[in-house]
C-alpha cells in the first residue's frame, strides 16, 4: 500500500502545481482534475474507498463541470492567458511564495518530530460511516443541509441575469448626468 | 515489514497541498483561479482529517470530510454565481478593478 501512497502523493503534489501556475484557466482545469484522482488514490490507500468514490464523483465530477461551465459562459481563452502572463511577474510571486514556504518548512518540521510508528491501515467500511454520520452527527447532517438549501437558493437568486432596474427618479438623475 | 508510511508523513503531504492552495490564493489575480486555490485548500483540510480517522481507525475523520464536501460545493455555487455577475457588471476578472465599496473621501 505504502507505494501507491508515495506515487499518488508525488502525482498529487505536482498536478496542483502545474495546475496554479497555469496561465489558460482550461488547462489548469484539467490539471485539477489529475489532482483530483490522486487525492482519491491517496484516500484509497488509507483506507477509506467511500471518500475516494466521493472525491471523483463530486470533486473530480460535480465542481470541475461548475467551474468548465463558468469558464466556457464568460468565453476565458487566449485574452484571458495574456493577461495572466502580464499579472504573474515574478515581483508578484515572488515573496508570498516565500513565506508561506518558509510556514511550510515550520511545520513540516513541526510535523516531523512526531512519533515514528508505521500506520497500519485497515478499511473503514461505508456502514460504518453512514452508521456514524446518521447517529452520532445527525445534527450536522441537518445543518449540512440547512447549508446546501441556502447555498442552491443563494447562487440561484446571485446567478439571475436581470436587467438594471432604476427607479424613475434614480432615472431622471441619470439622464441629467448624461446630459 | 516492509517500508511503511506513518500518519505524520501524510499530515506533511496535506499541509504541501494546504500551502499550495494558500499560495494560489495569495499569488493569482483572476478570481477564477482563486476559486480553484480555496477548492485546493479544501481538499487538503479534508485529507487531514481523513489521515486522522485513518490513524485511530474511526469513522468520524470521513463523517468530517463530508461536511466540508458539502461546505465546498455550497461554497463553489454561491462563488461562481458572484464570478458571472461580476463579469456582466464589470467586464473584468481582476480583482483588483472591484473596489466600489472603498470609501474616497476626497471625491465630491
Amino acid at each position: 500500500m505504502s507505494e501507491l501512497f508515495y506515487i499518488a502523493t508525488f502525482v498529487a503534489v505536482a498536478a496542483t502545481m502545474l495546475a496554479l501556475t497555469r496561465l489558460h484557466p482550461v488547462h489548469a482545469l484539467l490539471y485539477l482534475v489529475v489532482s483530483f484522482l490522486a487525492v482519491a488514490m491517496i484516500f484509497l490507500s488509507l483506507g477509506a474507498p467511500f471518500v475516494a468514490v466521493l472525491e471523483i464523483i463530486i470533486y473530480a465530477g460535480a465542481i470541475i463541470v461548475l467551474f468548465i461551465f463558468v469558464v466556457m459562459m464568460l468565453n476565458l481563452g487566449k485574452d484571458t492567458a495574456l493577461q495572466e502572463k502580464r499579472w504573474l511577474q515574478p515581483r508578484v510571486w515572488l515573496i508570498p511564495s516565500l513565506l508561506t514556504l518558509l510556514l511550510l518548512v515550520e511545520m513540516v518540521l513541526l510535523l516531523l518530530r512526531g512519533s515514528k510508528a508505521p500506520m497500519l491501515v485497515s478499511v473503514v467500511a461505508p456502514r460504518n460511516v453512514s452508521l456514524s454520520l446518521y447517529g452520532e452527527y445527525i445534527i450536522a447532517v441537518e445543518l449540512a443541509g440547512f447549508l446546501l438549501m441556502a447555498g442552491v437558493v443563494g447562487a440561484a437568486h446571485i446567478g439571475k441575469h436581470t436587467k438594471k432596474n432604476l427607479h424613475r427618479y434614480l432615472q431622471e438623475e441619470e439622464d441629467i448626468k448624461q446630459k | 515489514m516492509m517500508h511503511s508510511f506513518n500518519a505524520h508523513t501524510v499530515l506533511v503531504v496535506a499541509a504541501l497541498l494546504f500551502v499550495l492552495g494558500l499560495t494560489g490564493v495569495l499569488t493569482r489575480k483572476n478570481i477564477i483561479f482563486m476559486l480553484i486555490s480555496v477548492e485546493v485548500m479544501l481538499n487538503a483540510a479534508g485529507l487531514a482529517f481523513v489521515a486522522a480517522g485513518a490513524q485511530w481507525h474511526q469513522p468520524d475523520g470521513q463523517v468530517m470530510f463530508l461536511f466540508i464536501l458539502a461546505m465546498a460545493a455550497a461554497e463553489i455555487s454561491v462563488g461562481l454565481a458572484l464570478v458571472l455577475q461580476i463579469y456582466h457588471q464589470h467586464k473584468t476578472m481582476d480583482v483588483e478593478d472591484l473596489e466600489e465599496l472603498r470609501d474616497r473621501p476626497n471625491e465630491n
